[in-house]
């Protein structure tokens, strides 16, 4: 029981990560395509945060009267990390429009139909 | 106990968001259904003593993300994903599962959530937590190691951020011709 | 655009305090959960907000588009600019105790002026987002 509760979010975190992995890979519509990869990338922010998580710790701010603060270290890596992934998933989007405006649509295989490269 | 129970709760509402975003087709509804996905990413981001970090994903993934995607599909016109003819569907199921299985069997060697004995927890960490206060002056040790000790780090990032504007301003950014018959033309002609 | 009364007078009353929120979350950063990435990201929502609201050009009124790619680039070359500056007074690069008369008092600067550059650079390349992607619609 205490290994199930204390990898159950490790594990929701790889099943979180898959079902982003399986959307990029398994469907064809450039939007659905970076929503499954912002969901991937969610994920690994949960996998980071959860491993600077401590038992009974507090936010890592200092006070008195607190002694157990949670790790900082992830916590940088994964701020910085959202901000960037907001402005990558923005060029992404950019690039979809583009697609659009030059293609006609956003579907993958029609994309391929269209250059006769499939 | 509580801070598990809601912990827990929360992540398997997110399981449930996640499933439900690959199985619709309505585009409005998956871009809704992530501004959910991040919104409870924030919360326990927050259960999980991550202020800082749950701060900007409720303003950047529920707000910004979310309303960029709006904002594309405006653009784009198209509100219904297609089914793709002529795939095997069973494939990438069984690529997810394998790299799944895999992932799995690699976490029996992680130590217990919240375990403060963990790897993570008992090299650079302590020393943070100890002498940030000493050493900036800054209560918050998160701004400490981001604007301080991960100074330069940080100015990776912001590089990166601005880039990404550059980018998108040069995609983007240039109007559009009013006659938009010959669109694959335009290319050549705005800058 | 031109009816929605409710949401106008709620945006007005709403916008002023978005922004103020931004700076304390600006400069509060190094004592409470903030810092310069946050209050750039709530900064530009007060904008969008103002945007979606009263239109794009009125928008575009308040902070011109050149406005916006020069300030882009400011908080970038603020950043990198305190990390020269530090090399100049004889520290290592972004080495901030050289900046004041003590380590820790150096240090508070140093952290204060690189999260203004953050903060700049971040609220301007999300307003960029966000005008490039409805000004498309709108040409």
């Amino acid at each position: 029981m205490e290994f199930i509760l204390g990898h159950y979010n490790y594990w929701v975190v790889i099943f979180l990560m898959m079902v982003g992995f399986y959307t990029v890979i398994s469907r064809g519509n450039l939007v659905k395509k970076i929503v499954g990869l912002n969901v991937f990338q969610g994920s690994v922010f949960l996998l980071y945060i959860s491993i600077s998580t401590i038992e009974k710790g507090t936010v890592p701010i200092l006070k008195e009267g607190f002694e157990v603060y949670s790790n900082p270290l992830p916590h940088v890596l994964i701020l910085t990390a959202i901000v960037v992934g907001v402005a990558t998933t923005a060029l992404g989007l950019a690039l979809v429009v583009r697609i659009k405006e030059a293609y006609g649509t956003i579907e993958e295989d029609e994309i391929h139909r269209q250059d006769h490269s499939l | 106990m509580i801070d598990l129970l809601i912990n827990v709760t929360l992540l398997t509402f997110l399981a449930i968001t996640a499933v439900a975003m690959v199985r619709m087709t309505d585009l409005f509804a998956i871009i809704m259904l992530f501004g959910i996905f991040s919104l409870l990413t924030a919360g326990l981001f927050v259960v999980m003593d991550a202020a800082d970090v749950a701060f900007t994903e409720a303003a950047v993934g529920a707000g910004i993300s979310t309303m960029l995607m709006l904002a594309t599909l405006a653009l784009i016109k198209a509100h219904q994903e297609k089914k793709p003819l002529g795939r095997r569907p069973w494939l990438p199921l069984v690529v997810v599962t394998v790299t799944g299985a895999a992932l799995v069997y690699g976490t029996t060697d992680i130590s217990n959530f919240g375990d403060p004995l963990a790897p993570p927890h008992t090299h650079v960490a302590p020393y943070y937590i100890e002498q940030s206060m000493a050493d900036t002056g800054v209560p918050n040790m998160v701004t400490a190691v981001l604007a301080s000790y991960r100074g330069f780090d940080t100015l990776g990032e912001v590089a990166v951020v601005f880039t990404a504007g550059v980018a998108v301003l040069l995609l983007l950014g240039s109007r559009r011709k009013k006659n938009n018959s010959t669109v694959d033309k335009e290319d050549s002609n705005d800058s | 655009m031109t009816h929605n009364l409710i949401l106008r007078v709620v945006a007005k009353l709403l916008i002023p305090i978005i922004i103020l929120f931004a700076f304390y979350v600006q400069f509060h950063g190094d004592f409470g959960p903030g810092g310069g990435f946050q209050a750039g990201v709530i900064f530009s929502a007060a904008l969008i907000l103002y945007a979606l609201v009263f239109g794009l050009d009125a928008a575009e009124k308040i902070i011109p588009r050149w406005l916006l790619h020069l300030l882009a680039a400011l908080g970038l070359v603020l950043y990198a600019g305190v990390g020269v500056v530090t090399m100049m007074l004889g520290g290592n690069y972004l080495e901030y105790g050289v900046l004041g008369s003590t380590q820790v008092s150096g240090q508070h600067l140093g952290i204060l002026l690189i999260e203004l550059g953050v903060g700049v650079t971040v609220a301007a390349v999300m307003l960029i987002f966000f005008f490039s992607f409805a000004g498309r619609s709108r040409s």
